[in-house]
């Protein structure tokens, strides 16, 4: 399986992460070799296998539908890079 | 600078402190004076002394009162991969630059409550992702272990690459790791020290920074198996709070630490014999079998015919997860934020400069098999190949209780080998990741040296909820291995 730079961008795109010129190129290189060395997999007959999703059968264990933590702005804000009173601030979203 | 102080085992220093012959404020200040003279390892990311001396000086007072926890006054070295409240959490990237949690993890959140001293935050492979510590945005750790008479730095393994580090260069009395493809295993073997990843829902996973949720578990790294089992005890358990985490009582993994072995059944995978596998290694692990059958023990050849596709199925599941899973990091509400021209650029841009090469190539892989058109042949197929390798133990486990293996490859290699082929890098992992796709316990002991004079470790492999019996194999292999030697330079 061979990624062109195109793929590359369109993934990073999806990914939501810039890549410069050489590291596209850099990436197409990896992401090819990875995805040649993972198509081995191909030589395993699953057809009758159902994809394992959890590993361990742990029932989830259910509770009360009620607020258990909370109210605290200043923990929930502390490490925001920009505020302004109890808001995140962010880029402007709507044009 | 070690002292008599810092080459105490847990459990020794535990006996000293009761003793009242040793106070946790001398134990602890050894510990912060050999850290400081071991900064050229850079094990540490963050130390935190003062809330060491703080936290020491409690538990003196606690112990005055006679109100003692099983772990008080023990200083430990945390991964950065914890979520610590109010002391800096990195996860080896800068893109949680600053980051300052308001919470602690449930993990170390036990085993302060246990009233062990944190000693700091160590280094890691950025987001856990590595094999060598050298892609943490902090710079390499440096195993504290040489060649013997050459000055050549090697790696201490990963991503529990400070953990190990700071446990075999006498920095801590132990420390918690990560374990999602091998990351407390083989980074313990490369220094020499004990790592065991318990069974998949053993520990909390809560406050936890997350790289492959459904491979991810934390678990205890230090000198002895006795130690280990004296951390897992405090840090395993139910949690409210990780809906994967499992309520199942916690047993005394530390009672099963000498236990007899006699007539229990040693399994050793033919498919593990690896193409290429170096002959000190195959050695060892013959060396390891003849321990066990003196110990008592039958070793029964058993098969796991899919260990082969275990590396390319892990390397599908796990970037997918980690895909999803940092797809938090979007310079919005905390850590990094590197401004853009709008919203998407911002986001483009904090991620472009926020991850390193190895997270920016993970993320993609895992975009990419998730991605439409590609998720069945490559995500559903690894899925489907996962069940495999998971039914292959099963039925192992029906012929053995507990399985005996190398735990990495080859002896710790020289920093920047192997950096420009991934798959050459993923290849160390080719013990260890299996046990993840299966969720079981295993443990990595120190067994012998390499022709190098390098420590290599055994790999012992559990069923589910079975540590006991992982303890109890190990520590038979540790006692009849006598492993006591010391990183050179260590030596009295």
């Amino acid at each position: 399986m061979s990624i062109d730079q195109a793929t590359v961008a369109r993934i990073a795109a999806l990914a939501r992460i810039r890549l410069t010129d050489a590291q596209r190129e850099a990436a197409a290189v990896e992401l090819s070799r990875i995805l040649d060395w993972v198509a081995q997999l191909d030589e395993v007959d699953t057809s009758a296998v159902e994809p394992l999703r959890s590993v361990m059968p742990i029932s989830p264990t259910l509770r009360e539908d009620i607020v258990s933590d909370g109210g605290r702005p200043e923990d929930v804000l502390r490490n925001a890079p920009q505020r302004s009173g109890d808001y995140f601030v962010v880029p402007k979203v709507v044009e | 600078m070690t002292s008599e102080l810092t080459r105490l085992t847990l459990s020794g220093a535990l006996e000293r402190l009761s003793r009242r012959e040793l106070s946790a404020v001398e134990l602890t200040a050894a510990h912060l004076d050999a850290m400081a003279a071991a900064r050229e390892l850079n094990a540490f990311i963050t130390e935190t002394p003062d809330c060491a001396l703080a936290m020491a000086e409690a538990s003196d007072a606690r112990r005055a009162r006679g109100e003692v926890g099983p772990l008080d006054g023990i200083p430990l070295a945390v991964k950065d991969l914890f979520c610590t409240s109010d002391v800096l959490t990195t996860a080896g990237s800068r893109i949680l630059d600053g980051f300052r949690p308001p919470y602690e993890s449930t993990v170390t959140a036990r085993l302060w409550q246990a009233g062990a001293v944190c000693l700091g935050k160590t280094n890691l492979d950025e987001f856990a992702m590595g094999s060598s510590n050298m892609t943490s945005a902090f710079g390499p750790v440096r195993n504290p272990w040489t060649r013997p008479g050459e000055n050549e730095a090697l790696v201490p393994g990963g991503s529990s690459g400070g953990s190990a580090a700071a446990v075999a260069a006498r920095l801590c009395l132990g420390a918690t790791g990560t374990d999602t493809g091998g990351s407390i295993r083989q980074p313990a073997a490369f220094t020499g020290t004990v790592g065991l990843k318990p069974t998949y829902g053993r520990c909390s996973r809560w406050g936890i920074v997350a790289f492959a949720s459904s491979l991810d578990q934390a678990g205890p790294m230090a000198r002895t198996v006795r130690d280990c089992a004296l951390l897992l005890e405090v840090i395993a358990g139910y949690d409210p709070k990780d809906s994967t985490s499992a309520d199942l009582p916690v047993p005394r993994f530390s009672a099963a630490v000498g236990r007899s072995l006699a007539g229990l059944r040693i399994g050793v995978p033919r498919e593990y014999r690896v193409d290429g596998m170096p002959d000190e290694i195959e050695r060892l692990w013959q060396a390891g079998a003849a321990w066990l059958r003196d110990a008592g023990c039958e070793l029964v050849e058993i098969s796991l015919p899919h260990t082969r596709y275990a590396l390319p199925t892990y390397y599908i599941i796990a970037p997918a997860e980690a895909s999803s899973n940092l797809a938090r990091y979007d310079g919005m509400r905390y850590g990094l934020r590197v401004q853009g021209d709008s919203l998407t650029d911002t986001y483009m841009a904090t991620r472009g400069e926020g991850f390193g090469a190895e997270v920016k190539r993970r993320v993609l892989i895992g975009t990419y098999v998730l991605s439409a058109g590609y998720y069945d042949a490559y995500y559903l197929k690894a899925q489907r190949v996962r069940r495999r390798i998971a039914d292959d133990f099963t039925q192992g486990f029906e012929h053995c209780d507990a399985i005996l293996t190398p735990t990495a490859p080859s002896a710790a290699f020289r920093a920047g080998e192997k950096m420009d082929d991934p798959v050459a890098m993923y290849l160390n992992d080719v013990f260890t990741v299996p046990v993840n796709l299966a969720g079981l316990p295993a443990i990595s002991v120190p067994a012998g040296l390499s022709d190098d004079g390098l420590p290599l470790g055994l790999q012992v492999i559990g069923r589910p909820w079975d540590e006991e019996t992982v303890f109890a194999v190990a520590a038979a292999l540790e006692s009849a291995a006598a492993f006591d030697h010391l990183p050179y330079g260590l030596e009295a």
